[in-house]
């Protein structure tokens, strides 16, 4: 059986975006650890897995990747039919297959740049000993409510973000929406009945759980 | 049954000009639908509610099928079609997951430096609007770095993911376009003085469908400059009405 392998670190939301379709598809694989803190991903032997130096690269055989999003997708349909399907029940339709798509995009554009900001905020400068900026957090947060409205409509159409089944799209939320629910921006989840439904849903999931350890 | 023809919601930014390219490369007709979303036509109610509520172009219609997010938009297009026209994405999982990551890379490495130079230098002297020209200069230095990359990876292949052209060179070639139009000093550089970038945007650039691309590209462009004219301080405020409509404007596809 050919190996995976994932380089990154277990605390990293991109890492672990990768983690969770590998655990959500019961595969073995080894995480090398890369040291953030020493910047060892800016630096060779890494830089030859992403020249870009960020976390996660990833193996598997002779195949190498990286960016998290790509390899999910990888994993999702190298491996479909095995663990949980990540893909749409009908995968071969290419308008379900765009629905996904939609759903994955929206995540990448709208609800990550600014979810990642407040982790950035209120979770990495605390650890680091930084003091967190309350006027970003707050201009943040404005934003994410947008993108959170949006999401609370389509959940009372469809359980999950691209319909009836979990999928892709809800995966790659659920690294920083873990974050986020050890924050003040909690809230605006909470505020939401049904986004409010599908936090507790997707981050109860035994994958999601593994991450956390 | 009559086939409906699609119909693509379109405005004045690159992201549009990206799912144009990717209709023509499929020889694929539709109906162009003009949307001035700097007028605030992607806002509206009936936008939001039928469209994308995002508010956001382009938005595809395929029969019933809404879809928005270019990357959405063209990704269908290569599997619905994919029996038409040029062949965007391989059939080998691992081949196709090499054009996964480089449109990731497009995204989150690429693009957002891309488009802040574009917004700075283009769409914001468009609206009247001052350019942060510290801004202009970081992002022009990020991008340099970025392009180094590209630079080493396009003198290993043709194509960013390997010998032929697929989708994650398709998304590059629309800003790339707009920078190499700006007038600031050193962004037609960061490609110009990097020889296997250049060589891949001069392929790409005469391509058939993205001469026609091009085409109905500064055609969008025309019907802005027909809504209004910037506002000017010291000039009066004029409203070039002319030939816009608030309809849609319809242009058949050849």
């Amino acid at each position: 059986m050919a190996g995976i392998k994932v380089f990154g670190n277990a605390t990293s939301p991109s890492t672990r975006r990768v983690l969770l379709a590998l655990h959500e598809k019961n595969l073995d694989f080894e995480l090398v650890n890369i040291d953030l803190k020493d910047g060892e991903h800016k630096k060779e032997p890494f830089l030859s897995r992403n020249p870009f130096g960020k976390v996660p690269a990833f193996e598997d055989g002779d195949l190498k990747l990286f960016e998290s999003r790509a390899i999910t997708q990888y994993i999702a349909h190298r491996y479909e039919s095995q663990g949980t399907n990540l893909l749409p029940a009908d995968s071969k339709n290419p308008a379900h297959y765009a629905i996904m798509a939609i759903g994955m995009e929206v995540e990448a554009h709208q609800f990550d740049p600014v979810a990642s900001k407040l982790v950035w905020e209120q979770v990495i400068k605390n650890f680091v000993g930084l003091t967190t900026d309350q006027a970003v957090v707050a201009e943040e947060e404005a934003k994410l409510v947008k993108v959170l409205d949006v999401y609370e409509a389509r959940l009372k159409e469809f359980k999950y973000l691209a319909g009836e089944t979990f999928t892709l799209t809800d995966l790659h939320h659920i690294p920083v929406v873990q974050y986020l629910l050890g924050t003040p921006t909690k809230k605006l989840f909470t505020e939401r009945p049904r986004v409010n439904e599908w936090v507790a849903e997707v981050t109860k999931r035994p994958a999601s759980q593994k991450i956390l350890k | 049954m009559e086939d409906q023809k699609m119909k693509l919601h379109c405005g004045f930014i690159f992201s549009n000009w990206t799912a144009m390219f990717g209709l023509h490369e499929k020889s694929l007709d539709f109906e162009l639908v003009f949307v001035d979303w700097v007028a605030g036509e992607a806002r509206t109610k009936t936008f939001l509610s039928n469209l994308n509520p995002f508010g956001q172009v382009p938005v595809l219609e395929d029969g019933d099928l809404k879809l928005f997010e270019s990357k959405a938009i063209t990704r269908y297009l290569a599997e619905q079609y994919k029996d038409v026209g040029t062949d965007l994405l391989p059939n080998d999982a691992k081949e196709r997951a090499i054009v996964s990551m480089w449109m990731e890379i497009d995204t989150n490495q690429f693009l957002p430096l891309a488009s802040t130079l574009i917004r700075e230098l283009v769409t914001k002297p468009y609206q009247g609007l001052a350019t942060d020209f510290t801004s202009v200069q970081e992002n022009k230095e990020k991008l340099s770095e970025v392009l180094n990359i590209y630079e080493a990876r396009l003198g290993e292949s043709c194509y960013l993911a390997g010998e032929s052209f697929t989708l994650a060179d398709l998304h590059h070639l629309p800003p790339i376009h707009y920078m190499l139009k700006m007038e600031e000093e050193g962004v037609k550089d960061l490609i110009y003085s990097r020889p296997n970038v250049t060589a891949w945007v001069e392929k790409m650039q005469s391509r058939p469908a993205w001469l026609k691309t091009v085409v109905k590209g500064d055609h969008i462009f025309e019907l802005m400059k027909q809504r209004r004219m910037p506002m000017q301080l010291d000039s009066p405020c004029q409203e070039v009405t002319g030939l816009a409509q608030k309809t849609a404007m319809v242009t058949e596809n050849t």
